[in-house]
């Protein structure tokens, strides 16, 4: 089926959001951490894992997605919450570790939380499969035709969690659908060397549950493949597995040496980048002209900028706020 | 002395154990060609092989698990948790069988395991990266608990955890690793169980573990500047605990604080304290005080996670207290 104008453009005005906001918050991150590297300096204290590459997947699914479906990401979810639909400025004040975050400071850039986009992420790796297929059992319950979706890196896909998560969904048949991120590397170990299968797609046979391979550098690969997949679990077929190959141009954090990446490998997909290859297509096929195309650059840039500034006036928590919210 | 940082001694316990040994295997979650995230393991990878020195994928369940597996049939695995935070994704292996096979088995089965993790909070790596869980595996009988503050402890506890026949949990303090501190070069055992006085002091026992001790020699130092002398005991080892050193500490100063990064319910300064009521209630001129986290997950931001871990203030105002001054 064509896909609309429309659409072609959202999928490219979310891509860049992501990468715009994620490109300025490693700017920012340095602000503090340099000449001598200080992790918990300001302005954005801790570990930062950024998604910058990897723009394609996580929109090309949730292009697919309403408020009410809901999404478990990861360690690494900047994207994955922007692609849902997530505000701006409440995820930068909560780099900031500002009072006016996402989770008032308290939890940082993995731990992002938005109950009406219902979404949700975390630092323990695979932990928001069950998550997601304990959602989807809720929409089957309740007699909804949501979905869940649940975000993983390959690296994640050979914890006990996800083969668990994997079969309880299957013979459950709940709508939830498995998103593998194949970015080649689970921080430094490749992924030929912690998964003996070719691709997690094959592993969807072992449970009994479609599996497909799709190129994650491509959003219109993803958003087909996602489409099939999210489809499928509303009429209430069941999940699915989806593993995207794509890459990460970042280290696994921001600071990481990454010598373990080949010489030569980023050129190489720098050449596949999802954004720009994007853009031309929109161009070359008359969807966006070069200056329309500009104008969605300075709109987001414009975004971007407005949530840093917010992030940056915002106040800090008060101490006391520690100890609040460990029961309710 | 050769000065070396808490992370190099862990480095050089693990080569010069490793060249000696041959049985010994290091696992875990980019311990090799990235030397481990903490830098603890570098250089394994060159000298040893990837036989010896073996990349996990994610899978902390099958790392100890395996190593349970390994140590049974003859060698002696050394395997890394990257935080303490995932253990719960293995606790099976480490809490039901790494931990009771000696003892169900009627004490047949050696299983010479050594567990390496990371607690502690200060780098804003929020609540499932910052967690000090010790107490949870100072419950367990059957896991020795290794809890170092110095890199000359750290180097002798961790070869003799490698050289001891029960799993051991070994525990680094993250904010520790660049700390330095002098080291001998030639292999060096310091015994399981056995406490340090890293401060002698005659009117209060502080006794502090991991980066706490170094908070509380603070403390001392500023202390002793209004003549009060503070005692600071670090246990070094958690379980087994040394508790006659405690103790008799007790009995020559009489009073006693105890300080941890954990929160303050349930956490080991609860069993330290229960033990000093038990066996010296006779010598305590005043109530025990602990200083401790409060009873929260960690937070994210800075200045919350600053009022989450105790500081050298804290202290100083438990000890004032505890000499009703
Ligand atoms: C249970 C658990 N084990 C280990 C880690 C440490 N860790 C954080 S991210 C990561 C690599 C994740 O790789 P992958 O799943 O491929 O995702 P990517 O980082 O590539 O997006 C590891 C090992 C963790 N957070 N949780």
């Amino acid at each position: 089926m064509p896909v609309e104008r429309e659409k072609l453009v959202e999928l490219y005005r979310t891509m860049l959001k992501i990468r715009l906001f994620e490109e300025r918050v490693a700017e920012i991150y340095w602000e503090g951490k340099s000449p001598v590297f200080n992790i918990a300096a300001d302005p954005i204290p801790g570990e930062m894992h950024l998604y910058i590459g990897e723009e394609a997947v996580a929109t090309g699914v949730c292009a697919h997605l309403r408020p009410d479906d809901m999404v478990a990401g990861t360690h690494r979810s900047h994207g994955h919450y922007i692609a849902k639909g997530g505000d701006l400025k409440k995820l930068m004040a909560e780099l900031f570790g500002k009072k006016t975050g996402l989770c008032q400071g308290k939890g940082g850039h993995m731990h992002l939380f938005d109950a009406g986009l219902h979404f949700g992420c975390g630092g323990i790796i695979g932990a928001g499969i069950p998550h997601a297929v304990g959602a989807a059992l809720a929409f089957k319950m309740q007699g909804k035709d949501n979905v869940a979706v649940s975000f993983i890196g390959d690296g994640a896909a050979n914890i006990g969690a996800f083969h668990e998560s994997l079969n309880l969904a299957a013979i459950w048949k709940l709508p939830v659908v498995i998103v593998v991120e194949d970015n080649l590397y689970a921080i430094s170990v490749p992924k030929s060397k912690s998964t003996a299968v070719k691709s997690n797609a094959e592993r969807a046979a072992a449970y009994g549950i479609p599996g497909v391979l799709v190129d994650g550098m491509d959003v219109m690969a993803v958003y087909e493949a996602a489409g099939e997949a999210i489809a499928r679990a509303r009429r209430g077929e069941g999940p699915s597995l989806i593993e995207c190959l794509c890459y990460r141009y970042r280290g696994h954090f921001e600071g990481d040496p990454q010598l373990y990446k080949p010489e030569g490998e980023e050129e190489e997909w720098r050449k596949k980048d999802p954004i720009p290859n994007f853009r031309a297509k929109l161009i070359r096929e008359g969807i966006l002209t070069e200056e329309e195309a500009n104008k969605i650059q300075e709109e987001v840039a414009a975004l971007v900028a407005e949530a840093e500034k917010f992030a940056r006036e915002s106040p800090w928590p008060e101490p006391e706020e520690a100890l609040k919210h460990v029961f309710l | 002395m050769r000065k070396l940082t808490f992370a190099q001694a862990l480095n050089e316990a693990l080569r010069q154990e490793m060249r000696r040994d041959p049985t010994i295997y290091v696992a875990g979650e980019d311990v090799g060609k990235y030397g481990g995230i903490f830098g603890v393991t570098a250089g394994l990878l060159e000298e040893f092989g990837e036989e010896r020195v073996r990349d996990t994928p994610i899978t902390e369940s099958a790392i100890i698990g395996s190593a349970v597996g390994a140590a049974a049939a003859g060698l002696r695995p050394v395997v890394e948790i990257m935080f303490i935070d995932f253990i719960g994704v293995a606790l099976d292996q480490l809490f039901n069988q790494a931990a009771k096979m000696k003892y169900m088995f009627g004490g047949k089965a050696k299983l010479p395991i050594v567990v390496r993790t990371t607690c502690g909070a200060g780098m804003c790596a929020a609540a499932q990266h910052s967690q000090s869980l010790e107490a949870w595996f100072m419950h367990i009988p059957g896991l020795k608990v290794v809890a170092p503050s110095t890199p000359y402890d750290a180097k002798g506890l961790l070869i003799s955890s490698i050289r001891d026949d029960n799993p051991v949990f070994f525990i680094e303090h993250k904010m520790l690793y660049g700390l330095e501190g002098d080291v001998p070069e030639e292999p060096y055992t310091i015994p399981l169980g056995v406490a340090d006085i890293k401060r002698e002091g005659k009117d209060v026992t502080v006794v502090a573990t991991m980066a706490m001790v170094h908070k509380a020699l603070e403390a001392a130092d500023e202390l002793a500047k209004e003549g009060i002398e503070v005692e600071v005991v670090d246990p070094r080892t958690l379980s087994p605990l040394d508790k006659e050193t405690i103790i008799n500490s007790v009995k020559k100063t009489h009073r006693l604080v105890v300080v941890h990064e954990a929160v303050k319910q349930a956490g080991p300064g609860a069993e330290i304290a229960a033990m000093v009521a038990e066996e010296a209630f006779d010598y305590l001129d005043a109530p025990i005080k602990r200083v401790a986290a409060p009873f929260t997950p960690v937070p994210f931001s800075p200045v919350l996670e600053s009022a989450y871990i105790p500081s050298k203030d804290n202290i100083i105002s438990a000890v004032r207290e505890v000499l009703g001054k």
